[in-house]
């Protein structure tokens, strides 16, 4: 750092003195001296006052750089233009000097001041720039100063430069690990940012600096899931592998349910799947481990994920749709993976190098789950005008699927292929048939009997490589095909591939038995040209002489001996040293006895047939879509999947305290979250599959329930107890307020949300307002903090037919339609939604002076029945936002009835009320009918 | 995930013109490796995207006759990268109206502002078109000769504002003084039909690319009149996911200028009209030296609409020499290096079918093709779309103005192939 005030003060302020002296600087002279001239006009330019004569001097350069050509020579009358004003000049001396700053370091930091003014701009768009620039200069000495510009913009105000700055993390990182611990703090810092602008570049600078604290994101883990689709396509693909890799170690497997379940299934079921074998054997050992496990209750989080990653397979971004892919084969139940085939099939339309990589990644999961691809399968035919690596990687993903039922289509299909110009295509598509051939025992022969017929096929290569796949074919069931290994042997005479010449000896010796007459003709001529074969053919053809010497050596003893001599003499001393052992051990000698005595034993043993089977098999210990998936290798920084714990860690970390808003409502995780809670005290809401699956939550809530309130029907399950209560209370009265803001923002009407007025009045005296919120969402338009209300919680205050509705969420209100159809027109029937706005609110009775209570505007006026369907009679409430007079710790609700009926309406009174701790509700008595229409206000009263 | 480190754009000659790194800097010799297996691959189509050298990985795309080869040193998914240097690709084409080397060589400065603003320590910074266009103009005449007389630059002095909303892909500001809408609904037929003429598959793939010149910040929702018939639909951006799914409306606020709204495929489930059949003979005959090439194009299912533009395209087997054919209509050309025959055969008239007929010259001695070659064939048709798509109407909210609207309909062969 001491430098550069230094070459600041000397050579900065007069530029042309300094020049000559970098002259000898090795980097520039030499080899470029006969660019020197040039570069001299160049530095002219440079010097000049004239804007447009930097620029173009400038232009020459970058245009230079991007030759590849090497202009370092010129970084001291650059760097000079840094703080230039034109800002085309100033962005080209950007470009410079991140390209030549790490080769010139002491003068680099002649910048440095001119960047750390940007960072002071008021202009966030300066600011950015300015850190941009900053973090990209690799020189080691300005660490510190990174290091808190850096942290600075990371609680700048404006977004854009904190996504900056999350940029800017890996850069220093790369330029000094040592770094990490302070970076990881900035990084955790970020991660809390609520802006889909930040959060993906700070995924990436997490998976860059500290991709092993996955204990970072709990906290983060539903505001990321909630973003994402808002977040830019790139930032998309970095949260969803990162979240691919969390959801791994922090949820349990999906299928291990599966798993049990199917043990129990009959194995039959099992024939027919591919992956019968290992799949079985793995469950086995899943069902022994967990013998006595609960049922699998998906997390509600890791639901949370799967639900809002599926809206992405519907990217315009191919990686973005693999990220989502992947995401689903390795987290979803196996009942939910194949959504994904539609969008990845439909990826097969884009360039050949995403369908190159779409491909390999669909071979590897069709292994797998070779169901979800079955009605795409056409989508995978050929054309002819397919690059060969497509035509290959289409061809495995055509094997893979082929089942019984349609094995005639595929091998119809191949039958077209076979005659394809293309010979490595057409060699690819018979080892596809002996794939299918092995796999499908139904076309076994068939198929069979097609590769023979290719054996006259006029191209040598279709005829290797059918005689290759033939004799693996062959292993399988040699005894009845005699007649194959004789048409085989006749192709000795023609066939010159060595690796087929190779494979007929190894059948002809193998199954000699079968052909007793050809063996030893074959091997006779064999013997003939043993001297011209190729090293493989010349070892087969040992091979095929010992065995026909073992199995028939009257009449081929000879024979073998002459090969075996010629043998001997070979170029090759792998062919000597297998014709000296092979000589030992079959020809009876003195010493040798013991050995040869079994030779006929190491010759003939019966030998297994190989597997047929794809390349890509168990590909998927890889992340799919990875780069090591594709290169099938680990790559560096390759990330590890990580198996599925056995148990599930804690899932009440990735509880949020400060609850917030977000656009997405996650309804279905509510309810499942909730519904434990609410199942005591509503019988009427059905079980649910979590409802006695959540041991951990439900003590949370009665810890909880039992030191808010002592009142004993209430189950406030707010896992933020640790607030303060204030805070309690101003979000209980609130709640109500902000579950309208949903309403809002869900269906863009306006209604005036209620004021804060009464958030005052129930504030006084009631902490009763237990309103807990699991969401942890956030709202960014919105500048205030708004607190949900889960306390979606149903007070029937004055009627039975609340049952009628049931599981309404908070965040659909605008879904709900209120228990319609009722026969009668009772005294009330009164939709839940009223219950959802009674937020630490509840209805009391006046008996007392209506006149105490305000009157009533219809402004704040919310619809509790609607006409129709309350056949007649409407009820709407409004909250007066005034404390009741009879009792200061309660407030009072007006609940207005109209009749529209012909029908007068009787014995409206209050029903048996169930309501949260904390809520009490004054009872009033049986109001008389009204012939007229009018409403009538009444109020009840909530109290602590 | 330390993404790109290095670009090099290298033509068909195998001359590296362009490179960029984002990092320190990696030596041109790096792409000694791709060349390798370019010689490898018998041909450009056939060299592998993803290519594992000692110290690097190289990641590469084949585009208008040139290869964007990118460097790579750890993990990160292939298809990101893939799918970025297409986006520069595309960006290239969208700013100099071609992707080709000419172009990038004469715009060298742009290029290279536009690869420093597209990517930042190797990661995807701004890859939107419309806040590029407000970063870096796109050269045209009138402003370079501008530029050189007044000095001013191609850079934006205002500084985007984009970038910094919620809607990332429209510019602010934008004015028109004509106000119009365009949409080109574009269907294309991917097709195998076999020997016997019957179809062995067909699909069809649409997108729907618009020309938006709004002024403001227009919020425009499109329908359908039969939306149902949408199997599979990918979407820019720009479009409000939810209202799709609960409404099947297209609501968005679009990005100014030429942009792809959505790509479709129609239900595989539906039957696909083919408009077209070939009736063909080709015969080659055994131990003789020439063969005999005849096909004949007529319309099929055509909706009553005229079938255009009709090209047929064959590569012939290697042993075939030259031919000599004669087109009722149309002109055609055979190269002998590469083996293609292109017939442009033009309008169909049902009146007189075009058809090509002729004599194929054959390598002397050498053995007879084992198969008759594929005919691919492209075709177009105005005012259609084959699957019956049909727009309701275009609404516009957010502005006052009166927009003029338009949408065009044409169906297209796709990936058209006929195996005789």
């Amino acid at each position: 750092m001491s430098a550069a005030p230094a070459y600041s003060e000397d050579k900065g302020g007069s530029a042309g003195p300094g020049e000559p002296e970098y002259g000898h600087d090795p980097a520039s002279g030499g080899i470029f001296s006969s660019d020197y001239k040039r570069h001299d006009d160049l530095k002219e330019m440079l010097d000049t006052n004239k804007d447009s004569l930097k620029l173009e001097a400038m232009k020459r350069i970058v245009a230079m750089i991007a030759r590849g050509k090497n202009a370092s020579d010129l970084f001291p009358a650059v760097v000079k233009n840094v703080a230039c004003k034109n800002i085309e000049v100033k962005k080209l001396v950007y470009v410079y000097l991140v390209r030549y700053a790490e080769e010139q370091q002491d003068l680099a930091l002649l910048s440095i001041s001119t960047f750390q003014r940007g960072l002071k701009d008021p202009n966030q768009l300066i600011r950015a720039s300015a850190l941009r620039v900053l973090s990209s200069i690799r020189v080691p000495i300005i660490v510190p100063i990174m290091m808190l510009a850096i942290k600075e913009a990371a609680s700048d105000m404006s977004p854009y430069v904190r996504k900056t700055a999350a940029h800017a993390i890996p850069k220093l990182y790369s330029l000094d690990s040592d770094q990490k611990d302070q970076l990881i703090e900035v990084i955790e810092k970020l991660l809390a940012d609520k802006t889909t602008l930040v959060a993906g570049s700070v995924v990436m600078a997490f998976e860059e600096v500290c991709p092993e604290r996955i204990d970072l994101i709990h906290k983060n883990y539903r505001k990321l899931c909630n973003l994402l689709i808002d977040v830019e396509e790139w930032g998309q693909v970095v949260i969803i592998s990162m979240l691919t890799r969390y959801a791994r170690t922090q949820f349990l497997s999906p299928t291990q349910n599966e798993s049990l379940l199917e043990e129990n299934a009959e194995k039959a079921f099992y024939g027919s799947e591919e992956d019968e074998a290992k799949g079985a054997g793995s469950e086995d050992a899943a069902a022994s481990a967990l013998p006595a496990r609960k049922p699998y209750v998906m997390d509600p989080d890791h639901r949370l994920l799967l639900r809002n990653t599926k809206p992405l397979l519907q990217s315009r971004s191919a990686a973005v749709v693999m990220a989502v892919a992947q995401l689903y084969f390795h987290l979803a139940p196996k009942a939910e993976v194949g959504v994904i085939a539609k969008a990845l099939v439909r990826l097969l339309r884009s360039h050949s190098e995403v369908q190159y990589v779409v491909l390999q990644n669909v071979a590897t999961m069709s292994i797998k789950r070779r169901g979800m691809f079955e009605p795409y399968l056409k989508s995978f035919y050929i054309r002819s005008t397919d690059p060969t690596q497509i035509k290959i990687l289409k061809l495995e993903v055509l094997t893979n699927l082929a089942n019984e039922t349609n094995i005639p289509t595929v091998l119809r299909e191949f039958q077209t292929y076979i005659r394809s110009m293309d010979k490595d295509f057409v060699a690819a598509t018979i080892q596809a048939i002996g794939r299918c051939a092995t796999n499908i025992g139904r076309v076994r022969d068939t198929c069979l009997n097609g590769l023979v017929q290719l054996l006259s096929n006029r191209d040598e290569l279709v005829v290797a490589e059918s005689v290759v796949v033939i004799k693996k074919l062959l292993q399988m069931q040699p005894a009845q095909h005699g007649e194959i290994i004789k048409h085989l042997a006749k192709l000795t005479d023609n066939i010159q591939v060595p690796m087929a010449r190779a494979s007929i000896l190894w059948l002809i010796g193998e199954y000699c038995e079968h052909v007793p007459r050809i063996a030893p003709d074959v091997l006779r001529k064999m013997a003939k040209s043993f001297t011209a074969e190729e090293d493989i053919v010349k070892l087969q053809i040992i091979n095929l002489a010992a065995k026909l010497y073992l199995t028939n050596s009257k009449q081929t003893k000879l024979l073998t001996q002459y090969v075996l001599s010629l043998a001997k003499y070979d170029q090759n001393y792998d062919i000597r040293d297998r014709a000296r052992f092979t000589r030992q051990l079959i020809v009876p000698s003195e010493q040798g006895g013991a050995l040869s005595r079994h030779a006929k034993k190491l010759f003939l043993a019966p030998k297994p047939a190989p597997v047929l089977e794809s390349s890509f098999k168990d590909r998927d210990h890889f992340q799919l879509g990875s780069l090591s998936h594709l290169l099938n290798a680990k790559a560096t920084g390759y990330q590890e999947l990580p198996d599925w714990p056995e148990e599930a860690p804690d899932p009440s970390v990735r509880n949020v305290e400060v609850p917030e808003w977000t656009k997405c409502s996650n309804r279905e995780k509510r309810k499942e979250k909730e519904k434990p809670f609410y199942s005591d005290s509503e019988g009427e809401s059905g079980p649910t599959e979590s409802a006695d699956s959540e041991p951990e939550s439900e003590s949370e809530s009665d810890s909880k329930s039992s030191s808010e309130s002592g009142s004993g029907d209430s189950s406030s399950e707010s896992e933020n107890e640790d607030q303060d209560e204030d805070e309690e209370k101003v979000r209980g009265s609130e709640s109500e307020q902000s579950e309208e803001d949903v309403e809002k923002r869900k269906t863009k009407k306006k209604k005036v949300p209620e004021g804060k007025g009464e958030a005052s009045s129930s504030d006084e005296g009631s902490d009763s307002s237990s309103s807990s919120s699991e969401s942890e969402m956030t709202s960014e338009s919105e500048e205030e903090q708004l607190e949900p209300a889960s306390w979606r919680r149903k007070t029937p205050p004055s009627s039975k037919s609340a049952p009628a509705a049931k599981e309404i969420s908070l965040l659909d209100l605008e879904d709900f339609t209120p228990p319609s159809v009722q026969p009668v027109s009772p005294p009330a029937i009164v939709s839940t939604s009223l219950a959802a706005d009674l937020e630490g609110l509840t209805l009391t009775d006046s008996t007392l002076v209506p006149s105490l209570l305000s009157p009533v505007s219809g402004v704040g006026r919310q619809e509790l029945l609607h006409r129709v369907a309350g056949e007649g009679l409407a009820v709407d409430y409004t909250f007066s936002r005034q404390p009741f007079s009879g009792d200061p710790h309660m407030v009072s609700v007006h609940i207005h009835f109209s009749n529209s009926s012909d029908t007068p309406i009787k014995g409206l009174h209050l029903g048996t009320s169930k309501l949260p701790a904390g809520i009490s509700i004054q009872e009033f008595p049986e109001i008389a009918p009204r012939p007229d229409s009018s409403t009538s206000p009444f109020s009840h009263l909530l109290g602590s | 995930m330390k993404m790109i480190h290095s670009l090099f754009l290298i033509n068909c000659s195998g001359d590296i013109f362009l490179e960029k790194h984002w990092k320190s800097v990696v030596s041109q010799s790096v792409c000694d490796y791709f060349f390798e297996a370019q010689e490898k691959a018998a041909d450009v189509e056939n060299v592998p995207p993803v290519i594992s050298t000692p110290h690097h990985y190289l990641i590469s795309i084949y585009r208008d006759k040139l290869f964007f080869v990118s460097v790579i040193q750890t993990e990160v998914p292939p298809l990101f990268v893939i799918e970025f240097l297409h986006r520069v690709a595309d960006t290239f084409q969208d700013y100099f109206g071609e992707c080709s080397e000419a172009a990038i060589k004469d715009n060298v400065v742009i290029v290279y502002e536009l690869l420093e603003e597209m990517l930042d320590n190797g990661f995807p910074l701004a890859t939107e078109s419309n806040i590029l266009k407000e970063l870096i103009k796109p050269p045209t005449i009138l402003r370079s000769v501008v530029n050189s007389i007044t000095g001013s630059s191609n850079v934006g002095d205002t500084l985007p504002t984009g970038q910094l909303s919620n809607i990332p892909w429209r510019r602010a500001g934008v004015k028109y003084t004509n106000n119009e809408a365009y949409f080109d609904v574009i269907e294309e037929i991917d097709a195998i039909i076999d020997k016997s003429g019957s179809t062995v598959f067909a699909e069809i793939q649409g997108v729907i690319d618009a020309c938006i010149k709004l002024s403001g910040m227009p919020d425009l929702s499109l329908s359908f009149m039969n939306p149902r018939l949408l199997d599979d639909v990918s979407f820019h951006p720009c479009i409000r996911f939810k209202r799709w799914e609960s409404e099947r409306v297209l609501s968005f606020i679009p990005p100014d200028g030429n942009f792809r709204l959505i790509s479709y495929r129609v239900s595989s489930q539906n039957l696909v009209a083919i408009p077209v059949y070939v009736k063909h003979s080709i015969s080659f005959k055994e131990n003789s030296s020439c063969g005999r090439f005849d096909i004949t194009i007529g319309p099929k299912q055509n909706m009553g609409k005229t079938i255009e533009g009709i090209t047929v395209t064959v590569h012939m087997p290697k042993v075939v020499l030259n031919m000599n054919l004669t087109p009722t209509q149309g002109s055609y050309t055979f190269d002998p290096v590469t083996k293609v025959l292109t017939w442009d055969v033009g309008k169909i008239t049902p009146q007189k079918l075009p058809s090509l007929k002729g004599l194929v010259n054959l390598q002397s001695g050498a053995p007879k093709p084992e198969e008759n070659p594929s005919l691919n064939i492209q075709f177009k048709i105005q005012q259609l779309a084959i699957s019956g798509l049909k727009v309701n109407r275009l609404d516009m909210y957010g502005e006052k103005y009166k927009p003029f609207k338009g949408v065009k309909y044409v169906t297209k062969a796709g990936k058209f192939q006929v195996r005789t």
